[in-house]
């Protein structure tokens, strides 16, 4: 039990990976690979300014923005010097390696004693306090980082779906939709674009920041495949959703990441071998692709047959 | 209100792809004028519409609108003052936003966007209000997606999202090139309505001799990147169908012979 309580706040944490993922895939039309560089960013950002004794919600903060500015330079690398979208990501993604490394000043980053975010949502209960249902019991400090976490993803969630609907937001929809018909309408594509990817990494690193939070520790290697866990997320999300609306592809997103996490969690308590793992994700989504149109396909010729 | 000054666009200068589209234009159009542009193919009349819109920026040459001098504006920054309609139906509209999202969108041609809601109360009951006047019945599904509608009813959306902040001058580029008889019909006389309604000065390139004989107050002809033909008033209005295609035939003529024979044979008998 306490493990799903945990793969639910993994779950939570991700979504914000796979919004910013939704943004930059879906909404964009942009294929963006500076994930795993931005999300390594928010994480290393956050626990360096956590260590240095900076405020969690400020330095949960200013991983956001760093991820903005992550997605920025990818965004002009692609829309003013021309640079294919798929290499922009990958440059800034190397790019960013590096500059994590000087971030932390070594590989990785323990917060065992810091203030943060996490210890903040252990604060709302005594540390062995325990919630009964039924015969499982529930630490209710982790319940409280739960909370904590579905609080902030609600309130990304609902800041996001009010910013697709305004005439900023829309516009930014519209271009990923028909770039030629929106700079016919006034928009300089370029710009929107590179606004889009800086607003899509900057959730990403948020994730990441959330993340180093919960996990105790920043890591240089942490965002090495992420990237397939947003697109993951996204797609079976899409699968669930069936629906092209703004609010339902933000849910849709969210659900996929939690029920993928479910999934994974439950796939290791039944025995998978840890190493296998990558291969299962690449199976799920690959499930998630195929299976709303097999099935779709089985019912018809099921019906022919009749 | 627009004047065209000598431009010229060549695209794949010095490559076998050479094609010299725009040699030397020449045009003032006034306010108000609704002008039809005509040709044969690869005459240069749909690449002097996107010369205007700044689609590409041309060569040499100046243009100018309302007095400023837009030569070298890219294409969404001369959007504030042009509204267009293309003939392919799928590049007006965006394809997996609904009817009402579209309609917003067009409400903030050249406008600057903020974070302000995209509907306001007062905007839906106007652009329901507009829909309606169409007379398509699309009032009803301004919740659906446009990539749900036919060819023909997304033609009628861009023209009606065109003309929805008053444009200073409207470029319609074969709109109805791709639409069944009955759907053209409908635009063009949804076309004539906007045009009629709100006065706009009108640049229409079209391939059918029915709609340039009946439309429009003016008629240009081009052949080969040029303005060969130029009727205005009573001479447009007495041309028909007949005199636009025995222009052609004229045009193609004289393009089997060579050309300084056919200069030289124009001067002596035309």
């Amino acid at each position: 039990m306490m493990q799903l309580v945990g793969s639910f706040s993994m779950g939570l944490i991700l979504s914000l990976l796979a919004l910013g993922v939704l943004i930059s895939f879906r909404i964009l039309s942009f294929r963006d690979l500076t994930t795993d560089g931005s999300i390594t960013l928010g994480g290393t950002v956050a626990a360096t300014l956590l260590v240095a004794g900076w405020n969690p919600w400020l330095a949960t903060f200013t991983a956001f923005l760093a991820g903005g500015l992550a997605g920025t330079v990818t965004g002009v690398l692609a829309t003013k010097f021309q640079i294919n979208g798929l290499l922009a990501g990958i440059l800034v993604m190397t790019a960013l390696y590096s500059v994590n490394l000087r971030v932390m000043g070594k590989s990785n980053l323990p917060l065992i004693q810091q203030k943060t975010l996490m210890t903040l949502a252990h604060s709302v209960a005594a540390p062995d306090s325990k919630l009964s249902l039924g015969r499982w019991e529930i630490p209710l400090q982790d319940l409280g980082v739960v909370g904590m976490v579905a609080i902030i993803i609600c309130g990304v969630a609902a800041t996001m779906y009010a910013f697709f609907r305004t005439n900023l937001g829309l516009a930014m929809r519209a271009t990923g939709d028909n770039p030629d018909m929106i700079r016919a309408l006034g928009v300089e594509v370029g710009w929107m674009t590179t606004f889009g990817l800086a607003l899509s990494n900057g959730l990403v690193a948020l994730s990441g920041g959330l993340l180093v939070q919960y996990q105790g520790y920043a890591d240089v290697q942490m965002g090495i495949g992420m990237v397939v866990w947003g697109f993951a997320s996204v797609i079976i999300g899409e699968s669930l959703v069936r629906s092209r609306q703004i609010g339902m592809l933000l849910i849709g997103a969210v659900m996929g990441s939690l029920l993928f996490r479910l999934l994974v969690a439950i796939a290791l308590k039944w025995g998978l071998n840890p190493n296998d793992l990558k291969l299962v994700t690449a199976l799920f989504v690959f499930a998630a692709l195929v299976l709303p149109n097999g099935l779709e396909t089985l019912r018809r010729k099921m019906r022919v047959a009749n | 209100m627009l004047e065209i000054d000598q431009i010229a666009k060549t695209f794949h200068a010095n490559t076998p792809n050479e094609v010299r589209a725009l040699q030397g234009v020449d045009l003032k159009i006034e306010n108000g004028s609704f002008v039809i542009v005509i040709g044969t193919n690869g005459s240069g009349k749909s690449t002097l519409l996107n010369a205007v819109a700044g689609s590409f920026l041309v060569d040499t040459g100046q243009l100018r609108l309302k007095g400023q001098d837009i030569t070298r504006w890219p294409e969404h920054r001369r959007a504030k003052f042009i509204g267009r309609v293309f003939q392919n139906p799928f590049t007006g509209t965006a394809p997996s936003m609904t009817i009402a999202e579209n309609l917003a969108l067009a409400a903030k041609r050249g406008r600057t966007r903020g974070l302000g809601w995209a509907f306001g109360s007062s905007s839906k009951t106007d652009l329901y209000e507009r829909v309606r006047a169409m007379g398509l019945g699309l009032e009803n599904r301004l919740n659906n997606a446009m990539g749900s509608l036919s060819g023909g009813q997304r033609q009628s959306l861009t023209l009606l999202m065109a003309g929805l902040i008053m444009p200073d001058l409207l470029l319609l580029d074969e709109h109805t090139a791709a639409l069944d008889p009955k759907s053209a019909d409908q635009v063009i006389r949804l076309t004539e309505d906007v045009i009629r309604r709100d006065k706009l000065t009108t640049m229409m390139v079209t391939h059918s001799m029915h709609q340039a004989a009946h439309l429009g107050d003016r008629l240009i002809m081009m052949v080969r990147g040029k303005v060969l033909h130029d009727f205005q008033g009573a001479e447009k209005k007495r041309l028909s169908p007949q005199d636009l295609l025995d222009r052609f035939e004229d045009v193609r003529r004289s393009e089997q012979l060579d050309e300084t024979v056919a200069a030289m044979l124009q001067r002596q008998y035309v």
